[in-house]
């Protein structure tokens, strides 16, 4: 199968993008050094191309309600021009993706993860015709670039090249904006932890949208840096129906499961909300690099979990990851990664990995 | 556009060796296909390593990579500085980011600078 590319892949390529297969789709990893463009996101600016995210359009007089019934948060409070992150659950309430659910007047915007797209729009249809509700799904990823904008410059650049209004965006707020000339769907999300906007715009004049913003470009490789600082999780590495079935209450989202409402998953998760499990951070107090799959054990050498994700934090310059670990086990609780054999001193930590975030 | 000095030989993995001094490193091309290296791991003074033998290991944010010896040898020294600042293996590959001193005897049948530039090319 021909993997996906986004609208600028060429101009990626020329700009020296050295690319990864991510979710089916070929992605920038970097633009010459992932170092340096975290480094820009949390200092100044940063600019991700993730056209690879998905973008199911939901209209329809009951777009709201088939929406609310697959995911685990409450959508039927949620105004227009507000979003909502929220994990798709299946009847076990595993974790299947998390999206974002943007409530539009004329529907709803859900944004699941790469490669998730049509999963979730044969999932959105299916229940719809089961439930016998009026609803039309429109799978629009292909035909949208979405663009990532982060970092603490963000709300002045964003004013600069869109419109003055934009500062006025609340945190997971969106409205309908002229950026550099083109209609575009601005919101005020991310994955990095920083302030920051996420752009749609037209596949056809996203160079446009791209080009309007001059600052450092980014690829997944410091895109999953910033998350893994903030602790967020990555659809397929701290989830994933097949290979590392999870609950919200396990990877450590439970806040954003509304049990007073009905959702596909709700009775499960009701007597799942004290998990034997629960997504932790771990930082090493030794130099190595703790990566996805590497054994987490006691003092004594005992398994106590896998590493999910794992990294050398680039801002804490020290090696930092996340491992499904006993649920009891307390902030400061000695924990060794084991890396080629030699375990490696660390504790349990608070995530976010970061102070004042 | 890859930097490769002259009087350096390579092995096809990617390391090189100076046969005057002994030091041992990666290349330029190595350290730019490996991105931000995070992480080196190095032998103990004295080991003994085989031309071809897995000597340590460099990490970059998004890989692992063994490091093998160019020639056979015996460490003489590690750079210690790699411990806290990794990162010189990137920014200096030729100079302050070496990895180990070889005792050894002649460079075999490594490549040399044009041979290299031949095999990366």
């Amino acid at each position: 199968m021909a993997l996906r590319t986004p609208p600028l892949d060429e101009r990626h390529a020329a700009a020296g993008a050295k690319t990864t297969e991510f979710g089916g789709w070929e992605m920038p990893v970097h633009f010459g050094s992932i170092r340096e463009e975290h480094a820009a996101v949390r200092e100044s600016l940063g600019k991700f191309d993730v056209s690879h995210m998905g973008q199911l359009h939901v209209f329809g007089p009951d777009a709201v309600a088939l929406t609310d019934r697959l995911v685990t948060a409450d959508i039927t409070s949620l105004s227009p021009g507000r979003a909502r992150y929220t994990p798709v659950t299946d009847a076990e309430g595993v974790i299947l993706d998390d999206v974002v659910v943007y409530r539009r007047e004329s529907g709803v915007l859900v944004v699941p993860n790469a490669g998730h797209d049509e999963e979730m729009a044969t999932r959105w249809d299916a229940h719809c015709e089961e439930w016998d509700l009026n609803v039309e799904v429109q799978n629009a990823t292909e035909s949208y670039g979405m663009l990532a904008v982060q970092g603490p410059d963000a709300e002045d650049t964003l004013a600069d090249a869109g419109e003055e209004s934009l500062r006025d965006l609340s945190r997971f707020g969106h409205a309908d904006a002229t950026v550099a000339g083109i209609d575009c769907l601005v919101a005020r999300t991310g994955y990095t932890g920083e302030d920051g906007y996420e752009l749609l715009a037209p596949a056809a004049e996203f160079e446009t949208v791209w080009d309007a913003f001059d600052c450092q470009p980014c690829g997944l490789g410091a895109r999953d840096t910033l998350r893994l600082e903030m602790g967020y999780l990555l659809s397929g590495q701290e989830f994933d129906a097949e290979s590392n079935p999870r609950t919200p209450y396990e990877a450590g989202i439970g806040w954003t499961v509304a049990l007073d409402s009905e959702f596909v998953g709700r009775d499960a998760l009701a007597d799942a909300t004290n998990p034997e499990e629960t997504l932790t951070g771990i930082r090493l107090a030794e130099r190595g690099v703790p990566r996805h799959g590497y054994d987490v054990t006691d003092e004594d050498g005992y398994l106590l979990g896998t590493v999910t994700s794992g990294t050398v934090s680039p801002t804490l310059n020290t090696p930092i990851a996340l491992a499904y670990l006993p649920a009891d086990l307390d902030v400061g609780a000695d924990v060794g990664v084991v890396v080629r054999g030699d375990r490696k001193r660390g504790t349990v930590v608070e995530t976010p990995f970061l102070e004042d975030y | 556009m890859f930097e490769i000095p002259e009087n350096l030989y390579y092995s096809e993995s990617h390391e090189w060796i100076d046969p005057e001094t002994g030091r041992v490193g990666i290349t330029d091309f190595a350290q730019d296909e490996l991105g931000d290296v995070v992480f080196v791991e190095l032998p103990a003074e004295g080991a003994e390593l085989r031309a071809g033998e897995e000597f340590g290991v460099v990490e970059s944010i998004k890989a692992v990579s063994d490091v093998y010896a160019p020639t056979d040898g015996t460490v003489r020294a590690v750079n210690d500085a790699l411990a806290t600042q990794p990162e010189l293996v990137n920014e200096d590959p030729f100079g302050e980011g070496w990895l180990l001193e070889l005792e050894h005897e002649g460079v075999g049948e490594l490549l040399d600078a044009a041979a290299y530039r031949e095999q990366i090319e």
